[in-house]
């Protein structure tokens, strides 16, 4: 506590629920001061938990060190250390958990476990200035359609089983499709499926504000293998379909709740066709469209960072005995004290 | 010869906008699903078309299970425009917070017992929500919007049903949430038989497994 009162109130966040390790900073104020971002990316297949954590562990040391560089302050001016508490995998989790844990008892201050979805949200919110939004919330592990009321983040409609992005990962890997940094699979796809041209009959699955793409990636990949098509053209049929289907669930909650704003974050937010989409029925609802700039729409420290002084400002604190990991922590569970 | 007159919005859905209006002297709803420019045509020329075939077919059977809905009178492909009676009433999402305990209870026994009727006769609703339920002046419960239902007795669509009934319940009623879903599995038990009943709570489970509903589910790296 004694460091409020020592000027700059920096929060500094760490980021580890699946493939990226990510250090942010952020002031007190709101201001981002450091996003560093490294991502695991395996030779072959999809992320095994235990090796992303090998990997976490390993770049660790580098990102704190780039993180502290980029903003010129030193550890001993930080006033919190924020972490990804969950949802997530276990392993990943728990080597950010463990660095944060550290860093918090050395330096002696506060330690806040923020919940990762409710991160995502945050930071979109922060970075376009949106105030009550219906949120779109895609990634490779999150298919959330929510908005506050009462207190909490209200899911109204999410993926009944596999997330969206996870749905082109896979399909891109099947494809035998490669992804480098700062190019993931997802950003391939796209510019796979902007080459195509015939629309694909695949299955559209929409259950009330719910969608499912199990059954899509499954026929997506069966017509592969069957080499009827061209890549391009099943790239762009299953873009299509899958993100027509998200848009439809969005508009039915947008409907639902007559918010004035729709804001779009996590990983395939990036994706320009599906900002399309979604700006598409905004205009149509007349409300506002709000998209996560690219840089904070991949898991990022920012956003932990960010969270955790929304957080703090609210004495939610995080004692060590009670900073466990929650893997399957949902969304609606937290307390959004932020919020009026 | 057709009356149309006065055409008026009453809401602007995601999925089709509702207009109120005369025809034959009588007060109905043009439910037109309007083209989504977000979505390539062919495709979505197809949704609006397949979901304006299919809401009108398995509206009528619903009525043959015993479920109130509204009477079709008029279905125009071409236009993806159905027209049907207008219920003169209030939607459950209103009602079911402003009412008390032993009401609340009641209403949701009766919605119970509705899935289970369509349920007994292989029809899935496909957007259970507390907006797609009208009681009218006579205390009558009425089911609408079937653009996304089917007609099927397999277990897995039935238990989707009822978990996004609890869902719908879980976003929009959170304050009571579990005593009205509770309420609405009793009324459904009253329709089907237990050894269904327990079939399908039993896949409501697996279902909420295999989503991101509980915590303590065991996870397959956890080392």
């Amino acid at each position: 506590m004694k460091r409020e009162n020592a000027g700059g109130f920096y929060c500094l966040g760490i980021e580890s629920t699946a493939d990226d390790f990510s250090v942010g900073v952020a002031t007190f104020g709101g201001k981002i001061l450091a996003n560093v971002i490294n991502a695991y990316m395996p030779e072959e297949g999809g992320i095994h938990p235990r090796e992303a954590a090998r990997h976490h562990a390993e770049v660790a040391g580098k990102v704190l060190e780039e993180a502290f560089t980029k903003t010129g302050i030193k550890p001993e001016s930080l006033s919190i250390i924020a972490f990804s508490q969950g949802p997530g995998l276990g392993p990943c989790l728990r080597t950010g958990a463990t660095v944060a844990r550290a860093l918090s008892s050395y330096l002696n201050v506060p330690l806040v476990g923020v919940n990762h979805c409710v991160a995502h949200i945050e930071i979109g919110k922060m970075k376009t200035r949106a105030g009550d939004p219906i949120t779109l919330y895609v990634s490779g592990g999150n298919t959330i359609v929510s908005a506050f009321d009462s207190g909490r983040y209200r899911v109204f409609g999410e993926t009944l089983d596999i997330a969206l992005g996870n749905c082109l990962d896979v399909f891109a890997r099947e494809a035998g499709l490669r992804q480098k940094v700062g190019m993931p699979f997802g950003a391939v796809v796209e510019k796979l499926a902007a080459k195509g041209k015939k629309l694909v009959p695949l299955p559209y699955t929409v259950k009330g504000m719910n969608t499912s793409f199990s059954g899509l990636l499954t026929a997506t990949v069966n017509l592969l293998k069957k080499r009827e098509h061209t890549l391009e053209d099943l790239s762009y049929s299953l873009q299509e379909t899958a993100f027509s289907m998200v848009t439809e669930v969005t508009e039915r909650a947008l409907a639902h709740t007559e918010k004035k704003e729709v804001l779009l974050t996590g990983g395939v937010a990036a994706n320009k066709r599906l900002q399309s989409m979604i700006r598409a029925i905004a205009e149509e609802h007349n409300v506002r469209f709000c998209v996560v700039p690219s840089e904070f729409a991949i898991d990022n420290g920012a956003m932990i960072a960010w969270t955790g002084v929304l957080a703090y400002k609210y004495a939610m604190v995080t004692p060590i005995d009670k900073s466990f990991v929650k893997l399957k922590w949902r969304l609606e569970e937290v307390e959004i004290p932020w919020i009026k | 010869m057709d009356k149309m007159k006065l055409p008026f919005l009453i809401k602007k859905g995601a999925e089709a906008s509702l207009y109120l209006a005369e025809w034959h002297g009588k007060k109905v709803i043009m439910k037109k699903r309007l083209p989504k420019k977000y979505r390539p045509s062919e495709l979505d020329k197809q949704i609006r078309v397949y979901r304006t075939i299919h809401e009108p077919q398995l509206m009528h059977e619903a009525k043959k299970a015993g479920v109130p809905t509204p009477t079709i009178f008029l279905v125009d492909v071409k236009k993806t425009t159905i027209i049907m009676g207008f219920i003169g009433g209030t939607q459950i999402k209103q009602l079911l917070g402003k009412t008390v305990k032993s009401k609340r209870q009641s209403l949701c026994l009766k919605i119970g017992e509705l899935i289970g009727k369509l349920h007994a006769h292989g029809i899935i609703h496909g957007d259970l929500t507390t907006s797609n339920m009208i009681v009218d002046n006579e205390g009558k419960i009425f089911l609408v919007d079937f653009g996304l239902g089917e007609k099927t007795k397999e277990l897995e669509p039935r238990g989707v049903d009822l978990h996004l009934m609890k869902r719908a319940l879980q976003s929009t009623h959170f304050r009571f949430a579990e005593e009205c879903f509770n309420a609405v599995i009793e009324g459904y038990s009253k329709v089907l038989d237990v050894k269904t009943v327990k079939s399908i709570l039993d896949k409501i489970k697996e279902i909420e497994r295999r989503g991101r509903y509980i915590a303590e589910r065991k996870d397959d790296w956890d080392d």
